[in-house]
């Protein structure tokens, strides 16, 4: 099934993306951030807390103070150097009250740590992208959609359970949910954990326990079943490190969400979301992004063209941090009021213009959930819809609608319930992609072009003032944000001319030739 | 006393539809498990009419049963705020009219709920349903502070603005801990000598107006609220404390 688009607009809308994605970028490379610092010392090899419970890459990039902008990467392994220890030791012992950062000259030797360190912390990423490429090789890929679900019960050991039971019955994907507070923690949390509100914390140990528990079920089905988390708030680019290290294979990751739904402040959003995607396309992580939430406060009739004016400029965005289009998960979401009439044809138009635009890209398709009620068997009934729309426009991931939803969340059960209805329609209704046409001029082709039209126009907008005093306008999802306010300001800082992180001396030349991918 | 029992297909036939998962292996005898635990419930005459493996040690199940007891309606007290409906327009001719100045709500998600689903749904201009958020309303200066507000901040900013009523959306449902959260801005208020200045009004998915109140609350919104429910009863509540103070 194909629409009639205007050449010219679309043409014009990915050149537009391009013109305000690059300024952003030019942003990101002229500051860093205590997120990216503390980073480069976790892929250095450091992991663990202090005796008050302070993850020691926080300790390290804390005891840089007003010298954030040199970078943490020459200090530490300076220490190294001078102590003869290792970066975890060092950091150690800065948290003893031990080592104290070094003055701002650095010698050849700290150098070349560095810059091996760097080398050593790439190839364990690079390691286990391998490790997921022959598991991917050797089981083969699900057809799309992919059946996705939740897992959020709070409990980590429970979580992996449950992960494993939603495996079983037949999800491709698995996500789990992380504590709803996390995103405005400026740190991440340590260990395994048994607490958190609506979900539990991402942590390295809950990534590394979550995924051995899915690679135990991955060989007894002969399937791979993928796992997702959250690398978003404000500590973007270590949770993506994270989950590099323990081959996660999503993330979502928007380059907005943190600034317009968690008040993040947007140049800290900006720089990390930089590096946080350059990690993920080095690692293999499809990225997820959230345009599902512009329709949580905006009616979806209304709201269209927002989605797909920040379908472009995320993907633009990531592009430009090395991102291939096959793991730019662009979202979006089937938001309709059920009672409003003719709104499942608008959302078909939708659907279809989105798919057509991105057909590198696999799209992440978002269930209902504004205009779903305590009426279960009204919720059932719209996810059936959903997923009839998921399979007959091409969507690539689906994360499936829930009967519970906005009643509590997903019993075991439900979420079977859930991957049986998706399976039956799928399985069912795909060969309608390649059965229907939209009828030329007709209103599905007419709406389509309708979005698009808006798109462009916004598009245009925001690349005439830029990006931050869009934001600022709020010209996305209603909400205005200053480039000043919000969380987490205090955390970036230019960089010094002597600024120096080894790993964007090692990824950044590579960009271009990874995004091309 | 008119005790009634639930109405399947016949008057009388009390059939409630139940599912559930049972921790046991869907094997042979899973049928006669599920059974078992509807009698042991005190269902009477139960039929499982689906069984199916959830996971490798849970089975789920679907069944009927006849509901050994009924329930008199007129033992039961209600549930949901009892305001007289008023229209948009006769809200806002109500507060111009009894108070001559706009009405300040304040709202949040407070302490760990990031969900702002709830309150903007009440708050804001678009509202919910087809049916306007407070923000809409010229005699209504509707504030939404948005979420993860910590309850210090949300009586601050009461005082500071002057507010009417303090309205508080709690989405996250998981180990009761909307309760908790629900409570400590009462202790606050309480704490402070503030109570009696606001109307003090929770919404949410898991809140009844009998829930809210327990909690101390003076009323609470369940699924399904529009502004103009809340906004009808804020008005009305105010005019009738105006009033009895005199």
């Amino acid at each position: 099934m194909k629409l009639d688009l205007d050449r010219g607009l679309t043409e014009e809308a990915f050149d537009l993306a391009g013109r305000i994605a690059r300024p952003v970028v030019e942003f990101a490379k002229g500051h860093t951030t205590v997120a990216i610092e503390r980073t480069v010392v976790r892929l250095f090899g450091v992991d663990g807390v202090d005796d008050l419970g302070v993850p020691l890459p926080n300790v390290v990039v804390d005891a840089l103070g007003p010298r954030l902008g040199e970078g943490v990467a020459l200090p530490l392994a300076q220490l190294c150097v001078d102590t003869g220890r290792s970066p975890q030791q060092v950091a150690e012992s800065i948290a003893a009250g031990e080592g104290e950062v070094s003055e701002s000259r650095h010698s050849a030797e700290a150098w070349e740590l560095a810059a091996r360190l760097a080398v050593e912390g790439d190839a364990r990423i690079a390691e286990r992208r391998a490790e997921r490429d022959e598991l991917v090789a050797r089981y083969g890929d699900p057809p799309t959609p992919w059946l996705y679900v939740i897992v959020a019960t709070g409990n980590i050991h429970e979580d992996a359970r449950q992960a494993q039971a939603a495996a079983r019955a037949g999800a491709d994907v698995i996500a789990v949910i992380r504590s709803t507070a996390q995103s405005l923690l400026d740190y991440v949390p340590y260990g395994e954990t048994t607490e958190g509100f609506g979900g539990t914390y991402a942590t390295q140990a809950n990534f590394r326990l979550v995924r051995a528990a899915l690679d135990e079920v991955v060989e007894e089905l002969g399937r791979y079943v993928r796992l997702t988390n959250y690398a978003s708030g404000l500590c973007m680019p270590e949770i993506a490190a994270c989950g590099a290290l323990e081959r996660l294979d999503m993330m979502l990751n928007d380059s907005m969400y943190g600034i317009l739904f968690r008040d993040i402040n947007p140049q800290r959003t900006f720089c990390d979301q930089y590096v946080s995607r350059m990690i993920n396309g080095r690692a293999g992580i499809v990225i997820n992004t959230g345009e599902d939430n512009y329709l949580t406060t905006a009616p979806g009739h209304e709201a269209g063209h927002t989605v797909v004016a920040s379908n472009f400029v995320n993907r633009a965005l990531a592009l430009e941090a090395g991102i291939p289009e096959c793991q730019i998960g662009l979202g979006h979401a089937f938001e309709i009021d059920p009672d409003r009439p003719g709104q499942l044809m608008e959302e078909w138009a939708i659907a279809l213009l989105i798919r057509q635009l991105f057909p590198g890209c696999p799209l992440k398709y978002m269930p209902p959930t504004k205009h779903v009620t305590g009426d279960i068997f009204r919720t059932q009934s719209l996810g059936t819809l959903f997923n009839l729309i998921g399979v007959a426009t091409g969507q690539h991931i689906q994360l499936l609608s829930i009967l519970t939803e906005a009643v509590h969340t997903p019993f075991l059960s439900d979420r079977m319930l859930a991957i049986q209805d998706a399976r039956r329609v799928f399985d069912s209704a795909r060969p309608l992609r390649d059965s229907l046409q939209a009828v030329p001029g007709g209103p599905l082709e007419q709406r389509a072009g309708v979005v698009l039209r808006d798109t462009v126009e916004l598009l245009r907008q925001v690349a005439g003032v830029g990006m931050f005093a869009a934001i600022e306008q709020g010209w996305f999802a209603d909400t205005p944000r200053r480039a000043d306010g919000g969380r987490g300001l205090e955390g970036v800082a230019e960089r010094d001319p002597g600024y120096h992180n080894p790993f964007l001396e090692l990824w950044e030349p590579q960009l271009r030739r990874w995004a091309a991918a | 006393m008119t005790v009634v029992v639930p109405y399947g297909d016949t008057a009388g036939d009390a059939m409630v539809q139940l599912s559930f998962t049972l921790p046991v292996p869907p094997d042979a005898r899973a049928r006669e498990v599920g059974m078992q635990f509807l009698r042991n419930n005190g269902f009477l005459e139960p039929q499982v009419v689906h069984v199916a493996a959830a996971d490798r040690d849970m089975t789920f199940y679907v069944a009927y049963a006849k509901a050994p007891m009924g329930v008199d309606p007129e033992e039961v007290t209600e549930t949901e705020v009892e305001a007289p409906r008023l229209t948009f327009a006769e809200i806002n001719a109500l507060i111009e009219r009894e108070l001559g100045r706009p009405l300040v709500v304040l709202g949040a998600a407070i302490e760990s709920d990031a969900h702002t689903v709830g309150i903007d749904a009440i708050m804001n201009m678009k509202g919910f349903a087809g049916d306007y958020g407070l923000e809409r309303y010229p005699w209504i200066d509707a504030v939404n502070l948005g979420a993860q507000v910590p309850c210090e901040r949300l009586v601050r900013e009461a005082q500071e603005r002057r507010a009417d009523a303090i309205l508080v959306s709690q989405v996250v449902t998981q180990k009761q801990v909307h309760a908790r959260q629900l409570t400590k801005l009462v202790d606050l208020l309480e704490a402070e000598g503030l109570r009696q200045r606001y109307i003090l009004v929770a919404g949410g998915p898991r809140l009844s107006n009998t829930f809210a109140k327990e909690l101390g609350y003076d009323a609470g919104f369940g699924p399904g609220s529009t502004p103009s429910t809340v906004a009808a009863w804020i008005a009305q509540e105010l005019v009738k404390r105006i009033r009895t103070e005199g």
